[in-house]
């Protein structure tokens, strides 16, 4: 069972209380009804289900219920940072050499 | 009188303390302090067991968890019957039973035992091969034959009556292996003063320690020591000390899954204990003290009752004073076997001969059992063991071949070296390597924060082991916040060290021979099947293992894999390491689903939710079905009445009169602040903003793909607050599906979103005297049709508590649903009723309000819609804001294919007979006479008996429904075709006068 560290809570808890809510930083269009189908499509159905780094969001369901992302590795299951929602994508990633 | 084979003088059980037993219905008698394994032994019993695949008779190969042989039936009761517990393992009780598995009529003599005749034919890959054709016949015919026949044991007739404990710990190093290593590493730890939590499988700590006669530490006999060393972590706060836990599972984080046996050891255990307890730990550090594990030698017939490993000969005799022979040999490629030689001579058991397959081998083991007397042999090989249901004899050949001469013997003792124990650190995805000087995999990359220490890590001598134990305890303590400790290292003042050995099929079982010489004992794999797996193409060490299943057994090959391995690479004309070693997975030892289930079973399996009202339903013995989590009235049955009756006159009654109706498990959530008619109009598709303080509307919640979510009735309280409802299966997604609006989307919003769904009990009081039944007990709110339209909702008081009373009706009559603080739910329930009483109105389940919505077309979100439906597919376009700019969903519902003409609609059907209830979820086809596979149009969504239509009705989805009105189609069933008429939705009151009638 993984740890994870809630950006709220500040600490680390386990697995069990956190569920995963998908691919972050996919913004929904602020003018969502003039969207084309292509655009819509892009928005919704698309996602990038990388092997390697992904970046998505968890919901501290049954802790402080609040929702932010993470930037965890497919393969390894490592979490390799949380951060609350709303801040930008981080630029660089601890630890990443490569 | 000490049994036959107990020696005194020997081992360190007290033998005044004795405990009767009986094994196959024969009694014995052993002492506290036995295994089943060394009782048995001490009373000269070898063969214990039948193999799984050639039925050969079967003895003890270890003295541990290792075991692939000697598995047996526990039996206390009817319902307590454990298959396949390793005899070795389990500790003797007084009144212990067990019985042999996997023969008939009888041990000795077993009908199965013609496999082993017949062997040729049950070669490696044999399911594979011959049960593939015909096709039908696998289900049919093979499968339950195999089935018959296979499988160790048989199942208890009864539920487990036994309880499982179950629970988590944290700690900053978690030890794992309570030998010389673990012991030494759990002191270094402790003395730091952080949390220490030190685990082993066995009923005492010591590890080899039980056997190694040889060791001494602090000026104590080894196994002294190790005791002592326990009862002082025992001593110390900070310290847990688990013994017969087994660490079968290593996984992410250091997290560990540990069973502890806590009661399979006793007599008579009681229902206080718990028969096992699951540990599930979180470790800073983990340090891994697993030890290894001594392997057999590969040659003819080495499975036979007696034919067993050196270490566990010795353990039988240095641990619980027993001999396994009178008259011993031995086979070895490695000194450690010397030493049990030593022991048994020692101890007065006559040492037929040492056969070592090593030239000339020096060391001051071999000079000792030379002085003792024992005819040692160097360079020669035993290649076959004779003897049936006891090994009477072994044959000795040089090893390059010559002249054999065959010893009497009634065991003999064997070691081919030791195998590092990396299962838990493998388990850990840690990357082992292979070290080509000693022929071991060991340790190589690690995963975790994790260390292994002693024999695991391929580190030889008890004398470097601590060396090694107590540093790493002491690093994993310091990096998980421990200070320096006060303690001292344990000094070794004597050690044994193992030497190397060697791998693969001993001399006679090599390529071309076809003697039965066994790798894996407990799947029957021999060397042969594996080079025949080479020879068939199986060039990955990973196929050889699933077409002759070696090591796939429940021991998981922790004998076996390694001279697999190497038969294997020897094939294929391979390094060891370039043939790869296969993935070691959880369990390390089998776990009993009940510790894994612990309490989760029976009525604790699910939390069971109940409403305020539940108490008066059950006494009005209403007949409860489950909705999610929730208990539900579903009918209230009158003296004589069956389902269909009750719910029949509750239907009748609702509308005639009036009926009271629990839905107190709707969910409910409170929308508040000065954003939300704001966030109303976003998350729902109808218009908010202008919905008056005090009024209701209906509201449908879509995805953002357009389809529908949710619906529910939802009250504006304040100018900044709304009452929503939601269905009751769907409370929880849908609080989920506003959070995450509220705070990823809409975090601009100022709103507050407090699910109420527990804190308000709901009444819905439903029919023409609905308000006469409720408004003696209001007060301060006037309930005339001018003052409180439908779809209205006013906040005053009911039988003296606060209400939030909504006008509003999911049954077509006049109808209100009262909300009280659940905890007066029941009393204003109970007030309600003796209103109702008064004027004829009756209780109402479930089923009545499915039938009372149906007549009306009313849909239910997840029955008549299915996560495809839009609004415009269910006939709710005028619940969708025209004017409305954006709402989540508002895009997917203008997306190509939902705007398609010919989308399923929700339609109403009239079956041609009034009386056929058609069945929910039955196909829809245009035309019945069209050949199979029938195009299918659509589905029946809801479907019930209408007693107040006097007919059956329904609804459904049928493709382009609307423009069907009238049309007749086809419901084709098992027992014939049924012909329906498509309708509008509405069966009952089409204009909608009752809502104030």
């Amino acid at each position: 069972m993984l740890l994870i560290r809630c950006p709220y809570c500040e600490e680390e808890r386990p697995e069990l209380e956190f569920r995963n809510a998908g691919e972050a930083h996919i913004a929904r269009p602020t003018n969502i009804a003039a969207e084309s189908d292509d655009d819509f499509e892009k928005f919704f159905f698309i996602r990038a289900n990388p092997k390697g780094v992904i970046y998505e969001r968890w919901r501290h369901i049954h802790g402080c219920a609040r929702f932010f992302n993470a930037v965890r590795d497919t393969v390894t299951d490592k979490f390799v940072m949380t951060y609350k929602a709303g801040e930008p994508k981080p630029a660089k990633l601890p630890g990443a050499s490569k | 009188m000490n049994a036959a084979f107990r020696i005194s003088g020997a081992g360190r059980l007290s033998q005044a303390k004795t405990a009767s037993f009986s094994f196959d219905d024969k009694p014995y008698v052993g002492i506290e302090g036995d295994t089943l394994a060394s009782a048995l032994l001490a009373n000269g019993v070898h063969l214990v067991g039948r193999s799984f695949k050639y039925h050969r008779p079967r003895g003890f190969l270890s003295a541990g968890a290792e075991e692939p042989n000697a598995l047996v039936q526990i039996v206390r009761d009817d319902a307590r019957k454990t298959p396949n517990v390793r005899a070795t393992v389990q500790e003797l009780y007084d009144g212990l039973t067990a019985n042999s598995q996997n023969r008939w009529p009888s041990l000795a003599f077993d009908v199965g035992a013609v496999n082993d005749i017949a062997s040729p034919m049950f070669s490696a890959g044999f399911y594979y091969k011959t049960f593939m054709w015909p096709k039908w016949a696998w289900k049919d015919l093979y499968e339950p034959k195999i089935r018959a026949t296979a499988g160790l044991g048989v199942s208890p007739e009864k539920p487990d009556p036994d309880h499982y404990a179950s629970r988590y710990a944290h700690c900053e190093v978690l030890v794992l292996g309570g030998g010389a290593a673990g012991i030494a590493a759990a002191l270094a730890a402790a003395e730091t003063g952080v949390r220490v939590i030190l685990a082993d499988e066995q009923a005492e700590f010591g590890g080899s320690l039980r056997f190694e006669s040889g060791a001494r530490i602090d000026g104590q006999d080894g196994y002294a020591w190790a005791q002592a060393a326990i009862a002082k972590l025992k001593g110390m706060d900070n310290a847990r000390v688990l013994s017969r836990t087994t660490a079968f599972g290593y996984y992410a984080q250091n997290f560990v899954g540990l069973v502890e046996r806590v009661s399979d050891h006793l007599k008579n255990p009681g229902h206080e204990l718990a028969r096992e307890r699951l540990w599930q730990v979180r470790a800073n550090r983990v340090v891994l003290a697993t030890g290894a594990i001594e392997r057999h030698m590969v040659f003819a017939n080495n499975d036979r009752p007696g034919v067993m490993l050196a270490s566990a000969a010795r353990t039988y005799l240095n641990h619980y004073g027993v001999a396994v022979g009178r008259n011993v040999g031995v086979y070895t490629a490695n000194d450690s076997a010397y030493a049990a030689a030593i022991d048994l001579k020692k101890a007065g058991v006559n040492i037929a001969a040492i056969v070592d397959l090593r030239d000339n081998p020096s060391g001051a083991v071999i000079d000792e059992a030379r002085g003792l007397g024992i005819e040692i042999n160097f360079g020669r090989a035993v290649v076959s063991a004779g003897g049936k249901l006891r090994v009477s004899s072994m044959t000795v050949q040089p090893k390059n071949g010559g002249g054999q001469r065959t010893i009497p013997v009634d065991a003999i003792l064997m070691s081919a070296g030791w195998t590092p124990s990396v299962h838990l650190f493998s388990q850990s995805r840690g990357k082992v390597a292979f070290n080509d000087e000693t022929k071991r995999f060991v340790p190589g990359t690690y995963a975790q924060d994790c260390v292994s220490v002693g024999a695991c890590n391929g580190t030889d001598g008890l004398d470097a082991t601590i060396d090694e134990a107590y540093a790493a305890g002491a690093k994993a303590a310091k990096e998980a916040g421990g200070k320096i400790g006060k303690g001292s290292k344990p000094k070794v003042d004597a050690g044994e060290i193992w030497s190397r050995g060697m791998l693969g099929a001993a001399p006679g079982a090599g390529p071309g021979t076809t003697v039965k010489a066994f790798v894996d004992f407990q799947n029957d794999v021999t060397a042969k099947d594996i080079r025949q797996a080479v020879h068939e193409g199986m060039h990955s060490i990973e196929h050889v293992k699933r077409f002759t299943t070696n090591g796939m057994a429940t021991d998981q090959g922790k004998t076996s894999n390694m001279h697999g391995l190497a038969i294997a690479a020897e094939e294929l004309g391979k390094p060891i390491p370039q043939v790869g070693l296969t993935t070691f997975r959880a369990p390390y030892t089998p776990v009993t689903f009940g510790s894994i289930v612990g309490h989760a079973r029976g009525a604790l399996f699910d939390p069971t939710r109940r409403t305020a009202i539940h108490p008066w339903a059950a006494r009005q013995g209403a007949v409860f079905e489950d909705v999610g989590n929730w208990k539900r009235a579903w009918y209230f049955p009158k003296a004589g009445e069956d389902m269909h009756a009750a719910v029949n006159r509750e239907c009748v009654t609702v509308r005639k009169v009036g009926g009271l109706f629990d839905a107190s498990t709707l969910g409910k959530i409170e929308v508040v602040g000065p954003d939300a008619a704001k966030f109303m109009e976003l998350l729902y598709t109808n218009p908010w903003e202008k919905l008056e303080t005090g009024r209701c509307r209906y509201g449908i919640m879509l995805r953002e793909d357009g389809f529908i979510y949710d619906d529910g009735v939802v009250g504006r309280l304040a100018p900044d607050r709304f009452h929503v409802t939601t269905t009751t299966g769907g409370a929880p997604r849908v609080m989920n599906h506003m959070e995450d609006y509220l705070q990823t989307e809409f975090p601009h919003l100022n709103v507050w979103l407090t699910s109420i769904t527990e804190q308000w009990a709901v009444i819905a009081v439903q029919g023409p005297k609905s308000r006469d039944i409720i408004a003696p007990l209001v007060e301060g709110i006037d309930m005339s049709d001018e003052a409180m339209p439908h779809m209205s909702v006013r906040e005053g008081k009911i039988c003296g508590v606060p209400t939030r009373l909504f006008r509003m009706s999911f049954t077509g009559e006049r109808g209100f649903e009262v909300n009280v603080p659940a905890d007066y739910g029941e009393a204003v329930w109970e007030a309600l009723w003796a209103e109702g009483q008064k004027h004829g109105a009756t209780a109402y389940g479930t089923e009545t309000m499915h039938v009372l919505r149906a007549e009306k077309g009313y849909i239910i979100v997840g029955q008549d819609t299915d996560g495809t439906v839009t609004p415009n597919d269910a006939g709710l376009d005028w619940a969708v804001g025209k004017k409305k700019t954006d709402f989540v969903g508002i895009r997917g519902l203008t997306r190509p294919d939902l705007v398609a003409k010919g989308r399923k609609q929700l339609v109403g059907l009239k079956t041609k007979d009034p009386k056929v209830v058609l069945e929910e979820g039955a196909q829809i086809v245009a035309d019945p006479k069209q050949p199979i596979p029938m195009k299918m149009i659509g589905h029946v969504t809801s479907s019930y008996w209408s007693e107040n239509c006097g007919r059956s009705i329904a609804l459904a989805l049928v493709a382009g429904g609307r423009d069907r009105m009238g049309e007749t189609l086809y419901v084709p069933m098992p027992n014939g075709t049924i012909e329906v008429e498509v309708t509008g939705m509405v069966f009952v009151d089409e204009k909608g006068e009752r809502l104030n009638g």
